[in-house]
């Protein structure tokens, strides 16, 4: 019984990040209330939390799979250009915002791990730097095929085109339109809504990882002929995984989407696919909550160096520098082990006392 | 000794995060003077045309703060060609109480900064965000330069009227809103004046260095007029490679193409005989022209694009508008909004960019285009 009682270390560091992500929320949502923050971090509330959904979600394949991804700003893009299709389409059912934007998360994120899923079944056969390629040419073309798209809605029906720009009744519009992206998006997400995806995602992604399955994919991470001599089916987990992050990447998508009122293909280019990378990397592979911590400083840090004006890029490069080799230096992760042990044990000898 | 230096690190880096919070605060720049914001992309791909304008604007800043009476001051934030850094730009702005906005340099991050404007009810006027998605629904946001239906149709009306060619091919850059914006209107134009498109091709971004495989495909269909809807940095390099192919049709450009005769490195004997339509020409003899040119030129070494022009009439525009609608610094920027509007809809302006210019209640200037060639390395008007 009481062994049922006590949680392990993992569920425990899992509550931490949790209560500690609903305490800045908290926070945060007083400060913004209050007025006492800036316009600027108002307006970075709700790409920070699609950025956070982003960083999770490929610390589940590059940190838990252990297989390197360069594409995953595709499956945002398919989330983000999905989401507002659907919503668009929703809107002319419903009223409701909180409905719409739901129904644009939910089929934003569907579409996408339908996306991660096609791609996943040939892809997935390849390993290592092989698999980071292909993926990263899949991330691209992604990015094509939106750039070529045309869809439009009016009292006929539904147009959808390629190259070529589909002709519109004047009642209706075009929803997305080629290089232009999907333009007209009424402004749906809140700080709230993307905090609750973000919740969501995570409880998925502590269940997932604390489960057999989750078990199953880090024995393929660590020895994939071990796992495989023991019947783990390696094609089954893969898969599993890369749509599962797929799908939070589209959710991340459609939630960054609805926050500005247009949004081009060219946004979810490379570019895009290695800031994430970033954030995972820089947060720790496999670390949740570094990369939720990841996302958030490195997201605000180029806003909060516009003192620096023209060299803004350069001082963000620089402190990223100076970031990666503080955090992979021995000494200093010494001394913050240290302190953390410290605290610990005079935790335990106030409880004792 | 190791150790001191990362501390010293540390210390650094989280001096810097503290500055910059501190600089997040609110400025208080004085009741006298109205706070001008604008963004633009400062640094990265597209930072000629947000550099271009926000210097245009500078000039005139300067220009008007001289004269007495009201007062400007001009801030520009960099958004990186990006919607979300535009905002986030914006924002920037916001917490500075900007008053009236100049919206955004480039099509796509202004669509954004619009719908900001819009539901916060301050005025805008963008130099040069063509798309009229920047303008739909929104009664604040006006427009210095052409819209790009404008600029396709304007092109097809052009070329079918002066008989400039009987069989046309089209290069586009197809991941790019404003070339492709031109594209497609000028297409709409192009079938309903029944003129003769033989070869559609395109470029995007990764693959802006080679045409030989577009300009081919022209010349093979017999093309005697190439049509390039495009900025110049990738139009000099269509040109240099047509070139050395030793094919020689005409080139109608747009406004983009206006600049390449100042482009570094570009050997202007390849421009000869472009046709351009664009509203500003820099060897233009007026006293206005002369004057913004021989300063732009005396600070910044360069001559001055189409984009310093529009941002500079952006700014003269807006000071008349203030004048007449006696505009004060201790208004908020709803009432100046409110104002402005009026004012914008009713008044004629001469500026660089065009005499006589009007705005309609949709946000779209209605001025003539200037159909140019170049000869002997300047532009000649065509009319």
């Amino acid at each position: 019984m009481k062994g049922k009682k006590t949680l392990n270390k993992t569920s425990k560091n899992n509550f931490i990040t949790m209560g500690g992500l609903l305490l800045v929320y908290v926070i945060v949502l007083i400060l913004k209330e209050g007025g006492i923050t800036t316009n600027l971090i108002n307006g970075q509330l709700v790409p920070i939390c699609a950025y956070m959904i982003m960083a999770i979600s490929l610390n589940l394949t590059v940190g838990i799979l252990g297989e390197l991804s360069l594409g995953h700003a595709g499956f945002m893009s398919v989330g983000a250009f999905g989401g507002v299709f659907v919503g668009t389409l929703m809107q002319e059912v419903s009223d409701s915002k909180v409905l719409c934007l739901l129904v644009a998360v939910i089929a934003g994120g569907l579409m996408a791990a339908v996306a991660g899923l096609l791609i996943g079944v040939p892809v997935l056969r390849l390993r290592g730097d092989y698999l980071a390629i292909v993926t990263l040419a899949f991330g691209q073309i992604i990015k094509s095929i939106v750039n070529i798209l045309y869809v439009g809605l009016d009292s006929e029906g539904l147009h959808v085109s390629f190259i070529e720009k589909c002709e519109v009744l004047d009642d209706g519009k075009l929803i997305i339109s080629g290089a232009m992206g999907a333009t007209g998006i009424r402004k749906l997400s809140t700080f709230t809504f993307a905090f609750i995806v973000l919740v969501v995602c995570l409880i998925v992604i502590f269940n997932l990882i604390q489960s057999r399955t989750g078990r199953a994919i880090m024995a393929l991470r660590d020895n994939r002929i071990a796992a495989e001599s023991v019947g783990i089916n390696v094609t089954k987990y893969k898969l599993l995984v890369f749509s599962i992050s797929a799908a939070m990447a589209g959710m991340a998508g459609t939630v960054f989407a609805y926050n500005y009122s247009t949004v081009a293909p060219t946004k979810f280019d490379f570019n895009t696919s290695i800031l994430v990378l970033v954030f995972v990397v820089l947060g720790g592979l496999g670390s949740i909550r570094g990369s939720l911590i990841a996302a958030a400083l490195l997201t605000l840090l180029p806003e909060l160096l516009r003192e620096f004006s023209d060299y803004r890029m350069l001082v963000y490069a620089i402190v990223l520098i100076l970031v990666m080799l503080g955090t992979n230096n021995p000494k200093i992760r010494d001394f913050f082990a240290k302190m953390f042990a410290r605290k610990k044990t005079a935790k335990e000898e106030n409880a004792n006392g | 000794m190791k150790k001191m230096k990362k501390v010293v690190c540390l210390g650094l880096i989280s001096a810097m995060m503290l500055s910059a919070f501190a600089g997040c605060g609110k400025k208080d720049s004085g009741s006298d003077v109205i706070r001008i914001g604008g963004t633009g992309p400062l640094t990265g791909d597209a930072s000629v045309y947000g550099q271009a304008a926000k210097r245009g604007a500078e000039i005139a800043v300067e220009e008007i703060n001289a004269l007495g009476g009201l007062q400007f001051e001009l801030n520009y934030q960099d958004d990186t060609h990006d919607t979300e850094k535009a905002v986030n730009a914006y924002n920037v702005l916001k917490d500075w109480d900007v008053q009236i906005s100049l919206g955004s340099v480039t099509t796509n991050p202004c669509i954004a900064t619009a719908a900001e404007t819009y539901a916060d009810r301050i005025f805008a006027l963008t130099p040069s965000a063509s798309s009229t998605d920047v303008t739909k629904g929104k009664d604040n946001m006006f427009q210095m330069c052409f819209a790009d239906p404008n600029q396709g149709s304007a092109s097809a009306q052009y070329i079918n009227d002066k008989q400039l060619g009987t069989k046309i091919a089209i290069i586009y850059k197809n991941d790019d809103a404003y070339s492709t914006g031109i594209y497609e209107t000028f297409m709409d134009k192009a079938a309903a004046l029944g003129i003769n498109v033989v070869s559609t091709t395109t470029f995007n971004t990764d693959s802006q260095n080679d045409f030989s495989v577009q300009l081919n495909d022209a010349k093979n269909a017999g093309a005697d007029l190439v049509f390039l809807p495009m900025y110049y940095q990738a139009a000099a390099l269509i040109l240099d490679q047509a070139k050395k192919m030793n094919y020689a049709p005409k080139f109608f450009g747009v406004d983009g193409m206006d600049g390449i005769l100042t482009l570094e490195g570009f050997d202007t004997t390849l421009a000869e005989g472009v046709m351009l339509l664009t509203p500003f020409s820099a060897d233009a003899t007026d006293e206005k022209t002369v004057n913004f040119v021989t300063k732009y030129q005396e600070k910044h070494n360069e001559i001055p694009n189409q984009f310093a022009a529009d941002a500079y009439d952006c700014v003269y525009a807006i000071y008349e508008a203030c004048k007449k609608g006696e505009v004060t610094a201790d208004m908020s920027a709803e009432e100046i909004c409110d104002i402005m509007i009026a004012q914008f809809t009713t008044m004629s302006f001469d500026g660089l960019t065009g005499a006589g210019m009007t705005w309609g209640t949709n946000g779209e200037v209605t001025k003539a285009p200037k159909g140019m060639v170049i000869q002997n390395g300047v532009y000649v008007g065509l009319d």
